[in-house]
């Protein structure tokens, strides 16, 4: 599903690559968290799978797009078939809740008779049914997370990117969270997460792999956050 | 490309900046307001041209004596000028008028006025009236042949006269296209702006559109409509100037010479003509800037 090729990349503004001949083959279907330090090239993974930058050498896939190659006015199917989910949310605040599960698919050219159908139930999935009409900043961090989710998914992306979801949430409503990204994973999309929490990397015993340097130091599969940390 | 959705964003981008929006609107009004003044004046230059291209006559005007003692161009000194007129080249046909004659279109042109009075048959003089077939070159032919002639008075090219009239309309014209020139860089300046800001204000809206996949044209349509809906609506305003402007002003201040048939009237016709002239430069200039500017400056 996710496959990078001895991809480095390196920026301008610094001498060491941000991301070293990096090779990661992930399945369709699993489940795969992508941890180390801050700098050591989870956001540039990241982007680069978004095509929001071109590595400098190698090959990426997703699915059967090859990214780096990709021409630009293809770049948004590249982007359909990957939901997105942030440490910070990213809601618009002036929309509702169902507004803005919406707002996903209306950019994206689906009518409205499939918008209507498909929100309620995507909002169901998340557990905020009967929420639909509330505004971003009457809901907690955990629901405003959950319309994040929802947004990622209702176009049913095959690949789920989560970059440090948890982030700005307590241990609970973490756990909820990652309740919740299970349940997806389990509809067969694959899942990505970037995170930094030892407690829910260890206790959900997924694969691992670790970056370092921009290279990776270790991949393993239900594995926990690190040997002796 | 669900066109509600299109437009909701549209009239969100609009009302949210609507101070920018309505600076853009006037800017681009008095803007294309005087690029339709520029295009009336010509309107009416043309116009006046062609109403003075069948009128316009060179007068050969003969001496006192000459005037006052033949009264029909028989005898030999206005018969020599009148055959040598003739055949000057460029020269179409030439008609005698006597001091009689004179008087009387005199009477007609003053009728009321003091000077009409003032005036006797004996101190208008005879002319000989020549149209011409060439006139580019004929009124110079004209005047060569009647230099030392004798029994010519001076020679009078109605043109000059006519000319004063057209230097001051193409100098309207001029000075509008000169000042809509400026307007319009102030317009493009303006909507770049607005379209910038307007893209930073939705940059959230814009982020997750990227992000989900929206296509290109999703992206920046809304921005490029907002830019041509404003660009319409000065257009729509100027025309509104123009029109307003032809009945409180231009009317009151052309109708002495209007009503004595030396220029054309401007007619709601010609604003009707000029009107989607200026609706298309409105949207096609508001649509490039638009853009120009979101390729140049907005990452979408």
């Amino acid at each position: 599903m996710i496959r990078l090729e001895r991809v480095t990349k390196l920026y301008k503004t610094s001498t060491r690559p941000a991301l070293d001949r990096v090779s990661v083959n992930v399945e369709r279907g699993e489940f795969v968290f992508l941890i180390g330090p801050s700098g050591s090239g989870k956001s540039t993974f990241l982007r680069l799978l978004l095509r929001e930058d071109v590595p400098t050498k190698g090959n990426i896939f997703v699915s059967d797009l090859n990214v780096a190659k990709l021409p630009r006015r293809r770049v948004p199917r590249l982007r359909q078939r990957i939901g997105c989910v942030f440490q910070d949310f990213r809601l618009l605040p002036n929309k509702t809740v169902g507004g803005n599960v919406a707002f996903a698919l209306e950019v994206i050219g689906k009518p409205s008779s499939t918008v209507r159908k498909v929100v309620p139930e995507v909002l169901e999935l998340v557990g905020l049914e009967g929420k639909a009409d509330r505004m971003p900043h009457e809901l907690s961090g955990g629901e405003q997370q959950r319309v994040a989710m929802a947004r990622a998914f209702v176009n049913r992306p095959l690949v789920l990117i989560a970059d440090e979801p948890t982030g700005n949430l307590d241990p609970d409503t973490s756990q909820d969270i990652m309740l919740l990204l299970e349940r997806i994973n389990r509809t067969g999309t694959t899942v990505l997460m970037a995170t930094h929490d030892h407690s829910i990397v260890d206790s959900m015993r997924r694969r691992v792999v670790e970056l370092h340097m921009g290279q990776v130091v270790r991949d393993e599969s239900r594995a926990v956050y690190g040997v002796g940390r | 490309m669900r066109a509600d959705f299109v437009a909701r964003e549209v009239f969100t981008g609009l009302r949210r900046n609507v101070t920018m929006t309505i600076a853009m609107v006037l800017t681009t009004a008095i803007s294309l307001g005087l690029v339709g003044t520029g295009l009336l004046a010509v309107r009416t230059i043309d116009r006046t041209e062609e109403l003075y291209s069948d009128r316009v006559e060179v007068q050969v005007a003969l001496t006192a004596d000459v005037s006052a003692s033949d009264t029909d161009c028989t005898q030999a000194i206005c018969a020599a000028v009148k055959s040598r007129l003739e055949g000057t080249q460029g020269v179409e046909s030439v008609r005698f008028e006597n001091q009689q004659s004179a008087y009387e279109r005199y009477q007609k042109l003053f009728a009321g006025q003091t000077l009409a009075d003032l005036v006797r048959p004996q101190s208008l003089p005879a002319t000989l009236r020549v149209r011409l077939s060439d006139q580019a070159a004929g009124a110079q032919a004209v005047r060569q042949a009647m230099t030392d002639q004798v029994g010519v008075h001076n020679v009078i090219d109605q043109r000059d006269v006519v000319s004063k009239l057209f230097d001051f309309l193409g100098g309207v014209r001029n000075v509008t296209f000169a000042l809509a020139l400026v307007q319009a860089i102030a317009a493009l300046l303006l909507i770049s702006n607005t379209v910038q800001v307007s893209a930073f204000t939705r940059r959230t809206e814009v982020g997750v559109m990227r992000l989900v996949g929206a296509t290109r044209w999703y992206t920046q349509l809304p921005f490029l409509i907002e830019a041509v809906v404003t660009g319409v609506i000065g257009a729509l305003i100027a025309v509104g100037g123009l029109i307003t402007g032809k009945f409180l002003f231009i009317d009151s201040l052309l109708s002495g010479i209007v009503s004595n048939g030396v220029v054309p009237p401007i007619e709601i016709a010609d604003i009707i003509w000029v009107s989607p002239i200026l609706v298309m430069i409105g949207a096609g200039i508001a649509a490039i800037t638009g853009y120009i500017t979101l390729r140049l400056y907005v990452r979408l």
